[in-house]
């Protein structure tokens, strides 16, 4: 059914079109609408038969979550950022418990300094835990995704990391199809475990694994997310006949087939590089796209083969190693065949800083040239970063960043008397 | 008050048996019947308090739940020792996660079953003093403060043996441990630090707060089967010596439990929603002294020349206990 | 694509008007986006939301930047806020206000403005009348569809309905009805004046 709607009303939504047994979940910015949705549906009962539990922490939400799954029910909860890292000892621990959670990461940066808006930090920092990671373009993936990440969960028995930009997509209303009942029971059947814990079946979960056998489960997870790389494009093919839509995959190309230069993002600014795009396509250049979709596991394969012909890769990314550059184009470089120079970081929305068309054909353009340098900061207030670089050449200063910052522009805390 | 109309006269470490007792009075693990839900084969050191304690309080609580129950256990001795993989020694669905989330995990477990309409299966959550006081009390209290239907049991030998005798919260003052030499004038835990537990619980008023020792080991099953009776938020916490940790022999495990409620430092009551419905009286209140001399950890107070003034302070804690909780049997508070 | 920025203070209804903006367009079958530039809950704070309505499905994110439409709910704004910034030539302006452009300091500013495109209307006044509150953004809402002919009152009216109680909505929908009026009649005027 058609819909002008929030993207989180959307998604909680969706989520309750699938069932989910537990729902716990600590509020954060800003995933808050998702789960005060999802609340208002327990109430409303809706949901029926579905538990709603208001937890003290986001490290209790995923500890509940793992408890719940554990004993058979789909579980699910939502966060973001400060949330994220503060459960992050939990979330290794569903991976490797194998324990197939869904949850909601609304994109937002990770202090210090506090920051409340979007980027990719948060869940980028996670990369490595064994979760699947998938990026929603729009919030009809977002939608979409959500509904693919429970099946392909209960499938691999690993947890799903749903990510969608915070604020730019979590708070945007937007025309959406929302599926019906019907159509969701037929692709997501009831969640069957293979291990439970049971009564009727009695076994110990999660004891202590030494050097004998480590490596051998380490490897296990690996491939396990290797099969994910099957699974993922066949449920997302599955979900294009079931419901119409193509949304989800490993990545997808827009105007890619004879380009010379290609863009590649995930998230929300795809929507924004696509625009740009068609504008400097319009003026001859042979510039496309690569949205990425699913960042883990990484789709080597399909990146080698989308970039193989490509003369240079610009990244567009919303997130940032530091000490070393990007972390997405740290990924993709790996899987392009050219030249790694040929490969430029672009570091841009940092903090919720707007991604503009006109930034982007600045940037293309110069790329296009060939004058791009590998790594670059979009849209970087030269004038302010220069000062505080100058400053601290000649007197070194500890201290937070953003604070000594405000020193060099004379503004500091007034003393009483 | 789960009182028995029997007294028993207990000596050295021998407890009395139970042919003196009719069928229904006897202990679970007399019986041939029991789970042994923590079964033999498992890591423990000799004469672990903690060992002990989990085999007694998981078969009464298989017992009272018709074995319908689900365990969820902290990082800790208790886990590590039951759970050599490949092989285990729990009988009952059981599941590690992490340090600090037992309580959490068993909130998650039992709100699955509550959304499967499978009600009869009840929940343990279980873990050291560390796992329970310290890292883990957030997700306790948020468990409390939801009246979360979970039974939550806490093993509490004052400190974090597991990773070589550290202090805890739950660590006695005075007490010594590898990490209690740089805070405070002395060797051991420092007065006036540590939180007791189950006054905390108390606070939260939940349905039921018990504390026990491995010395009364009918005491132990018969509050753990009272838990089970209630459903809701409850906490049980058993004083279990660590015979490495507390440098004692480990044959004396059992009476050094009966010696730190003899001489009023480990109060043993029950108490609902927050209001102590009753307490175990002490028969004959002995010097703090007796608990502490065969423990290793408290060496350092009985050097030449004997500090006679931490030891007061100890016996001044034990006073406040048996005042605080009115512990001294009635004939004993008159001497 | 037609584009609006929407300029007032937290607890007016700024993003709500950028939303039922939005309601109203997909009721006409048309794309709309609807999101807004605050982020942690401050009332009396400088909100921004923004809206772009078009035939096709719509892709860009960025903040609005060169709006063909500027409503400003709140007046207190218009020298402390750079509420004009980036309106492509022609651009409308609507300003929440009983008083005219020139007590607003704005006569320069809106001199080369197509008379049409520019409309002050009291829409915080309607909207203590019906509403009972100072939440001017329905009545905004209604002289925006007169002013521009972008969306129908009607369609106004349904979005209004669709995301509110009756009770809520039924004083929203008059207060909206009452702008739409006003600015008919005032359009008509201003029409009259110029022909004659």
């Amino acid at each position: 059914m058609l819909k002008q709607v929030e993207g989180s009303q959307a998604v909680a939504e969706a989520v309750a079109l699938c069932r989910p047994e537990v729902i716990c979940a600590y509020p954060i910015s800003p995933q808050t609408h998702i789960v005060e949705a999802l609340g208002r549906m327990v109430t409303a009962g809706q949901l029926a038969p579905c538990e709603f539990i208001n937890v003290e922490s986001e490290f209790a939400a995923m500890s509940v979550a793992i408890g719940a799954s554990a004993a058979g029910a789909r579980a699910y909860t939502a966060t973001a950022s400060q949330g994220l890292l503060y459960m992050a000892e939990a979330v290794f621990n569903a991976a490797g418990l194998g324990l197939p959670i869904v949850m909601t990461i609304a994109n937002r940066a990770i202090g210090a300094p506090i920051n409340i808006w979007n980027d990719h930090t948060d869940a980028l920092s996670q990369r490595d835990c064994g979760w699947i990671q998938l990026f929603a373009e729009d919030n009809q993936e977002a939608v979409d995704l959500h509904i693919q990440a429970f099946r392909l969960g209960e499938e691999l028995s690993l947890p799903v990391m749903v990510c969608m930009d915070g604020y730019i997509l979590t708070h945007a209303f937007e025309r959406l199809e929302l599926p019906r009942q019907e159509q969701v029971d037929a692709y997501l059947p009831r969640f069957e475990p293979r291990q439970v814990l049971d009564p009727a079946e009695p076994l110990s979960i999660g004891a202590m694994v030494g050097p004998e056998a480590f490596m051998e489960v380490r490897y296990l997870a690996h491939a396990k997310q290797q099969q994910a790389l099957e699974l993922i494009p066949a449920w997302a093919e599955e979900f294009h006949r079931a419901f119409g839509r193509e949304t989800g995959g490993l990545l997808h190309l827009y105007r890619a087939d004879d380009a010379e230069t290609i863009v590649v993002a995930l998230g929300s600014v795809l929507g924004t590089v696509k625009d740009t795009v068609d504008e400097l396509r319009e003026t001859g250049l042979r510039i496309g796209v690569l949205g990425l979709t699913c960042f883990r596991p990484w789709p080597h394969l399909a990146v080698r083969a989308a970039l193989a012909d490509v003369r240079r890769v610009v990244v567009i990314e919303k997130s940032l190693a530091v000490g070393l550059g990007g972390i997405v184009s740290a990924n993709v470089r790996g899987s392009y065949t050219g030249h790694p120079d040929h490969v430029h970081a672009v570091i841009a929305g940092l903090g919720g800083r707007p991604i503009t068309k006109r930034a982007l054909h600045g940037v293309l353009r110069k790329a296009a040239e060939g004058e791009l340098e590998p790594l670059t900061f979009l849209d970087l207030n030269r004038q302010a970063v220069e000062r505080v670089l100058t400053r601290e050449r000649e007197v070194r200063r500890s201290g937070p960043i953003a604070e000594s910052v405000l020193r060099d522009l004379g503004v500091s805390a007034l003393k009483i008397g | 008050m789960t009182d028995q109309p029997i007294k028993f006269y207990q000596t050295g470490t021998f407890t009395v048996g139970n042919r003196l007792l009719s069928p229904e009075q006897r202990s679970v693990q007399s019986n041939m019947r029991r789970t042994n839900s923590l079964n033999s084969g498992h890591r423990a050191c000799q004469g672990c308090g903690e060992a002990l304690g989990a085999r007694y309080a998981i078969d009464a609580a298989m017992e009272a739940t018709e074995r319908r129950l689900i365990a969820a256990n902290a990082t800790g001795c208790l886990e590590v020792f039951s759970t050599p993989y490949p092989e285990t020694s729990w009988q009952i669905p059981w599941i590690h996660s992490l340090f600090g989330n037992a309580a959490a995990v068993g909130t998650g477990i039992a709100a699955a079953l509550r959304v499967r309409g499978q009600t009869d299966v009840r929940v343990i959550a279980q873990g050291g003093d560390g796992g329970t006081t310290d890292i883990g009390f957030a997700c306790l209290s948020g468990m409390f403060e939801r009246n979360d239907d979970v039974l939550y049991i806490c093993y509490d030998n004052g400190g974090y043996m597991n990773t070589g005798v550290q202090r805890s919260s739950a660590t006695p003052p005075a007490a010594r441990t590898s990490t209690t030499m740089p805070v405070g004038k002395g060797t051991g835990s420092a007065f006036g630090m540590g939180k007791f537990v189950p006054a905390i619980a108390m606070a939260h008023e939940i349905p039921y707060v018990a504390t026990a020792t491995v010395a009364d080991l009918r005491g132990l099953e018969a509050k753990i089967r009272r838990a089970m009776e209630f459903r809701g938020a409850r906490y049980v916490h058993i004083l279990v010596p660590c015979p490495l940790g507390w440098g004692h022999a480990s044959e004396q495990t059992i009476r050094i439990a009966r010696l730190a409620r003899e001489t009023g430092l480990f109060p043993e009551f029950e108490a609902e929603s927050g209001n102590v419905t009753g307490v175990t009286r002490i028969r004959r209140q002995l010097p703090v002294e007796e608990y502490l001399r065969p423990q290793h950890r408290f060496a350092h107070l009985f050097r030449d020349p004997p500090r006679a003034d931490l030891i007061a302070q100890i016996q001044a804690l034990a006073d406040r206990n048996i005042c605080r909780y009115g512990l001294l049997a009635r004939q004993e508070a008159e001497r | 694509m037609f584009q609006i920025r929407i300029h007032g203070r937290g607890g007016q209804g700024v993003v709500t008007a950028a939303e039922l903006l939005s309601i109203a367009a997909f009721r006409e079958g048309r794309h709309a986006q609807a999101f807004p530039s605050f982020g942690s809950e401050r009332t009396g704070a400088p909100v921004v939301a923004f809206c772009r309505i078009a035939d096709e499905k719509i892709r860009n994110r960025e903040p609005v930047v060169a709006p063909d439409a500027v409503i400003i709910q709140d007046p207190t704004l218009l020298h402390q806020v750079d509420v004009f910034g980036g309106m492509v030539p022609d651009a409308y302006i609507l300003i929440n206000t009983s008083r005219g452009f020139d007590a607003l300091g704005l006569r320069d500013f809106v001199s080369g403005f197509d008379a049409n495109h520019r409309s002050t209307v009291p829409a915080t006044e309607i909207a203590i009348r019906h509403v009972g509150k100072p939440l001017p953004n329905a009545a905004l809402l209604g002289a925006f569809a007169a002013v521009t002919g972008l969306l129908g009152i009607d369609s106004v009216a349904a979005a209004i309905r669709e995301k509110f109680a009756e009770r809520i909505a039924e004083p929203n929908v008059a207060a909206a009805r009452e702008a739409f009026e006003f600015m008919h009649e005032k359009r008509e005027a201003l029409a009259r004046a110029e022909a004659g």
